[in-house]
């Protein structure tokens, strides 16, 4: 249930202007690789290039390879809807279907996937709840919409119905900036679980959370206003808050820029 | 907090009592606004109300269920209910005919077409929506009558086994309800489109992109998160076409011009459908004072049906949504 994941020099564009260039890095399977940076400087349109979510914005292009396990996303033949049904993603804001309820929000994924049982249907939005430590709370209002829960629920929520049908990897774009501190504590203990089974990738603006959550941890930044955004370097957590090998990581970690 | 820094002493500063005479003018306009709409309904209310109870007190037959409409005879006749069924009969085909239509357009311009191409298309829905009917009626009565006949011998040749394309023994095609309701439809598309297009646009991006991320192709994004969220705004985008389809007159008096029935051979031309604007535009002027009455009196049926039309329809999405957000 989990792969790795290497891309190879990934340049992606808004139109004519690049957002991130030359990016090479690997993420290994069952770890959480956290990504840091200043606003701007490409790691979320990185992420969204991980599950081919950046090609629909218009005019939005990627160039490179990113490779899952040995089999490039970006090469021929390949179906990004087929690659979005492997890769499954948690956004920064909770967005759950807001007209239907929240069995049906969970097994949304698996019905695209074309299962109808209504017991396997049912078996697996219990198991994804459980998994997303949402189960407790929600168990006697399966039927009721989504979008009543609190903001830290809907997010667990999104995060059930993404590991519904059983990804390879699990992005996260700053899954935890709208919530509170204490949904925070809870979607980051439910990660430190979830990597047990999937390759998880965040993005995230709190260093501190990088640090608690992450095995490893890449650095991105950006020369100036209007440059791409480049990956600076990659390596374990501990060593990129204790003892990076660039100075620009250290002026960030320190607090000194970003 | 920075745009307080110009009034030191806070309190007695930030707030000048000039701002505050803006406000309550502002106040008094917007309800004044509001405040007339309901005069507005009221007064045509009562108006019709006045003009209308008369009237249908000397009709010699029953108002409601009689088909005929001569109020200059003696005794005069004059029913509504052929009216009636002529203006829901022509005003639904026409919603039928346009709302798939008019919804794939919009579909087209916010989720499918090219970025270089989503704006003209835009632009032009806009402005066929902005025609004059006047301008329908005449193209549909000099364009697509004449241009129709063999369409209309088809659908009678090959469907004729449904009711609503029947010819009978007598019938003749040529102006029919059938022509009528497909101006109407046209007449009322480009404004279902060009509202619909607009709700779909607000749809945010992060429904489209939950829905693309669990590996959603773009039908199945549309079904998951851009219907289920614009479907109240789209309820309403139909009725205000249907709204305009029941209420318009001349493009429906210029196509047809034989009394109204209550037949469902709509592609009939001896089967008049005139509908209940139609009919008063076109014998207003020619009428005695009772007849007159009689067709304000009409306009009073259509101004309730209007009302019924629209309030069903506000049932219809409060329903749909209470079930679906909470």
């Amino acid at each position: 249930m989990s792969k790795r994941i290497v891309a190879e020099d990934v340049n992606a564009y808004y139109g004519s202007a690049q957002a991130i260039a030359g990016v090479s890095l690997a993420i290994e399977p069952k770890s959480v690789t956290a990504l840091i940076g200043p606003s701007g400087c490409g790691k979320s349109t990185f992420l969204r290039t991980l599950n081919r979510l950046h090609e629909v914005i218009p005019g939005a292009r990627v160039e490179g390879k990113v490779l899952l396990d040995s089999e490039d996303l970006y090469g021929p033949g390949i179906d990004a809807v087929a690659v979005r049904r492997t890769i499954g993603m948690v956004f920064q804001r909770p967005n759950p279907f807001p007209t239907m309820s929240i069995r049906d929000n969970v097994a949304s994924g698996l019905r695209l996937n074309g299962i109808k049982n209504k017991q396997v249907l049912d078996e697996a939005v219990e198991r994804s709840l459980r998994g997303a430590n949402l189960w407790n709370e929600v168990k006697d209002r399966l039927g009721k919409p989504g979008a009543g829960l609190s903001g830290g629920q809907q997010q667990r929520l999104c995060i059930a119905r993404a590991i519904a049908v059983e990804p390879q990897v699990l992005l996260m774009d700053e899954p935890c900036s709208a919530l509170d501190p204490i949904s925070t504590l809870a979607i980051e203990d439910l990660m430190t679980e979830l990597k047990e089974r999937f390759t998880i990738v965040i993005v995230t603006h709190n260093m501190q959370q990088a640090a608690r959550v992450s095995d490893r941890t890449g650095f991105f930044s950006l020369e100036a206003t209007g440059e791409p955004g480049r990956l600076i370097e990659i390596d374990t957590t501990e060593k990129i808050f204790s003892n990076p090998s660039e100075k620009r990581t250290e002026d960030y970690i320190t607090g000194r820029f970003g | 907090m920075t745009s307080t820094t110009e009034a030191p002493s806070g309190l007695s500063g930030g707030l000048g009592p000039r701002r505050r005479v803006g406000d309550r003018v502002f106040t008094a306009l917007t309800t004044g606004a509001g405040l007339l709409v309901l005069a507005l309904i009221v007064a045509i209310g009562v108006f019709l109300l006045t003009k209308a109870i008369p009237a249908v007190r000397k009709d010699s037959t029953s108002f409601f269920t009689t088909k005929l409409w001569q109020p200059d005879n003696t005794p005069p006749v004059f029913g509504i209910a052929a009216l009636v069924f002529g203006t829901l009969l022509s005003s639904v085909i026409a919603l039928v005919v346009a709302g798939p239509i008019a919804i794939g357009i919009a579909l087209y311009i916010s989720d499918y077409a090219p970025r270089r191409l989503a704006a003209p298309i835009g632009y032009l829905v806009d402005l066929l929506a902005a025609v004059p009917s006047v301008v329908y009626g005449l193209w549909g009565l000099l364009f697509l009558a004449p241009h129709s006949d063999k369409f209309q011998q088809f659908l009678s040749d090959h469907l004729g086994f449904i009711p609503l394309f029947d010819l009978g023994k007598n019938g003749v095609v040529g102006r029919s309800v059938l022509i009528a309701s497909l101006v109407l439809a046209i007449m009322i598309l480009p404004i279902v489109a060009a509202i619909s297009r607009e709700i779909f646009l607000q749809v945010p991006a992060a429904n489209r992109e939950a829905a693309l991320a669990l590996g959603a192709t773009k039908l199945e994004m549309i079904r998951l998160a851009v219907l289920p969220y614009s479907r109240s705004g789209v309820v309403g985008a139909l009725m205000l076409g249907l709204g305009r389809a029941l209420g318009e007159t001349i493009a429906v008096a210029l196509v047809l011009s034989l009394a109204p029935t209550t037949s469902f051979h709509i592609i009939d031309a001896n089967i008049g459908g005139n509908t209940i604007a139609a009919n008063i535009a076109s014998q207003y002027q020619a009428a005695e004072p009772l007849g007159q009455r009689a067709l304000i009196a009409s306009g009073l049926v259509l101004f309730v049906i209007t009302f019924a039309v629209n309030g069903l329809a506000r049932y219809v999405v409060s329903r749909s949504s209470r079930r679906g957000i909470a």
